[in-house]
């Protein structure tokens, strides 16, 4: 998803640069206000780790192969705005030493996978981590959260390339969307993996940060909320004009919440041609990303399953018994 | 171990070496933003601009194979993306001139990297104006990044000479129990680094 330079036209480059910027700059200001000083050797290994990390390539099939993001995993394991810190660093090192991403473009790189990802990663990892208590929730919300990271990211980064009119709306989206959907997949499993042996061999490095630690955000948290609104706005919302009038209808009538994926769009995915609502490719991946987000969720479920078996010996282990 | 592979050949000797970092940024800076607002149409402007990164290169004593071959590792990503404009009409043009203007904007950021040390980058970005805070944490991501990645060798090693054959699925719980282990000595590291730090009178 790192987009090198020559694709995005200077407007691009410079609105997406000065979102960058606004929202690193919260981000360290939050950080260096209320995190510990013990915290910043952390949060540079952790960006040194993250960059290892990207480089290490599971095995997909017949010589294709993904590696980690990362977004998620930081925003989850040191909480966003050191996600935010965390996140823009490796890419800037990527772009500046590796020449991996463009430096032109590194505003739009930082917008879309180290601000977006990780704050759209947090938002749903926090959400889903309201009913999913238990450890098993908690790799179930982590492995979406990245899942759906990926894709926001993805969607974001298909705005900049059509906003720089070097692609249309109605391929780049489906495009990036589509092959997201499957990448952020293996994102998901990767950081559940990942998550689960931490959590075997340490896990106090895996519990959830303390609210503590996110006294005083509530600027920081204005200013990525701000960022976020008009980043849509600029970006992603002038394309959905052209949606389709049924889906609209569908979706609006059914609200925002999760009512929109059990609508009967989604219970029909591979007719989705058929319906006469749906003829773009927009469209289409829209629905077809609601259906991925069940498929996921489910996912998710079933792999945090395997992952944490509910034996009774974990309760035991974790009450030491002192025989005298 | 052999990871200098990221910034290798930025501390030769040679005129281009010598400049001073922040003529080098800016001059960099400047020439992709060149490239990407001049319009294709000025089909000139890109040869020029092409002769005079070779001239640049030239003068950097950078082998030739190593410019090219980073080139063909980097541009297979611009590709994929450039693909997606053919598929519009009037595509073959938009297509032609993102390759173009890619190809040169790598080129000269390859060119910054290799004739440039990373630490130096960074001095001249903090007079820039860059936040002490990012600053210490982007030295201390170059800093043990390859401590990093020595360890990584290390621990992938240890796994490769205990295991003999193993499913993709064992391959991808391993290679995650190594990443997850990386984390944790990461963490470790980290606790060791502030006490040292601190020791040395860090804030």
């Amino acid at each position: 998803m790192h987009i090198p330079d020559g694709f995005l036209d200077v407007k691009t480059a410079v609105a997406t640069g000065i979102f960058s910027a606004t929202g690193l700059g919260a981000a360290l200001r939050h950080a260096g206000r209320h995190l510990q000083p013990r915290k910043i050797p952390l949060i540079g290994l952790t960006a040194a780790f993250i960059f290892v990390a990207q480089m290490l390539n599971f095995p997909v099939a017949s010589g294709t192969s993904g590696h980690l993001l990362g977004s998620t995993f930081a925003a989850v394991l040191l909480g966003p705005s050191a996600a935010i810190v965390v996140m823009s660093s490796v890419l800037i090192v990527q772009s500046l030493i590796f020449a991996d991403g463009g430096i032109l473009a590194l505003g739009a790189n930082i917008f879309n996978m180290a601000i977006i990802a990780p704050l759209v990663g947090y938002g749903v990892y926090r959400a889903l981590r309201l009913p999913l208590k238990s450890r098993q929730g908690q790799l179930v919300a982590i492995g979406f959260a990245s899942w759906f990271s990926t894709v926001a990211a993805a969607v974001f980064c298909a705005g900049e390339l059509a906003w720089s009119g070097i692609a249309d709306w109605r391929t780049v989206f489906p495009a990036m969307a589509g092959v997201h959907m499957l990448t952020g997949l293996g994102e998901a499993a990767i950081t559940m993996l990942i998550v689960a042996a931490i959590g075997k061999a340490r896990p106090e490095l895996v519990t959830d940060i303390d609210d503590s630690t996110r006294q005083g955000g509530r600027s920081a948290t204005l200013i990525y909320g701000a960022i976020i609104v008009i980043g849509m706005f600029l970006l992603v919302a002038p394309h959905a004009s052209p949606l389709p009038d049924g889906l609209e209808k569908v979706a609006a009538s059914l609200g925002f919440e999760h009512k929109t994926f059990s609508s009967p769009v989604v219970s029909s995915p591979l007719k989705g041609y058929q319906i006469p609502g749906i003829q773009s490719a927009s469209a289409a991946t829209i629905a077809a990303g609601a259906v991925g987000a069940i498929a996921v969720f489910a996912f998710s479920f079933l792999l945090a399953r395997v992952l944490v078996p509910r034996r009774k010996s974990v309760t035991h282990s974790s009450t030491p018994v002192i025989k005298q | 171990m052999r990871h200098d592979f990221l910034d290798r050949y930025s501390r030769l000797e040679s005129p281009i070496h010598r400049l001073p970092t922040i003529v080098k940024l800016l001059g960099a800076l400047g020439v992709v933003t060149a490239c990407v607002s001049v319009s294709f149409v000025h089909a000139w402007f890109f040869i020029v601009l092409a002769g005079l990164l070779l001239v640049l290169s030239a003068l950097t004593s950078i082998p030739w194979r190593f410019i090219f071959g980073r080139l063909i590792l980097l541009e297979p990503f611009a590709l994929g993306i450039a693909l997606m404009a053919l598929l519009q009409e009037n595509g073959g043009m938009v297509f032609l001139s993102i390759l173009v203007k890619s190809t040169l904007c790598l080129f000269t950021v390859i060119l910054l990297s290799n004739t440039t040390p990373f630490s130096s980058l960074l001095t001249t970005m903090k007079r820039l104006g860059m936040p002490r805070l990012l600053v210490t944490i982007l030295a201390l991501l170059y800093r043990y990044l390859f401590v990093l990645i020595d360890e990584a060798e290390r621990l992938n090693r240890a796994r490769a000479s205990r295991t003999f054959s193993t499913s993709r699925r064992k391959k991808w719980q391993m290679l995650a129990s190594l990443i997850g282990q990386l984390f944790v000595r990461s963490t470790e590291r980290a606790e060791r680094i502030y006490a040292a730090m601190t020791a040395r009178g860090w804030k």
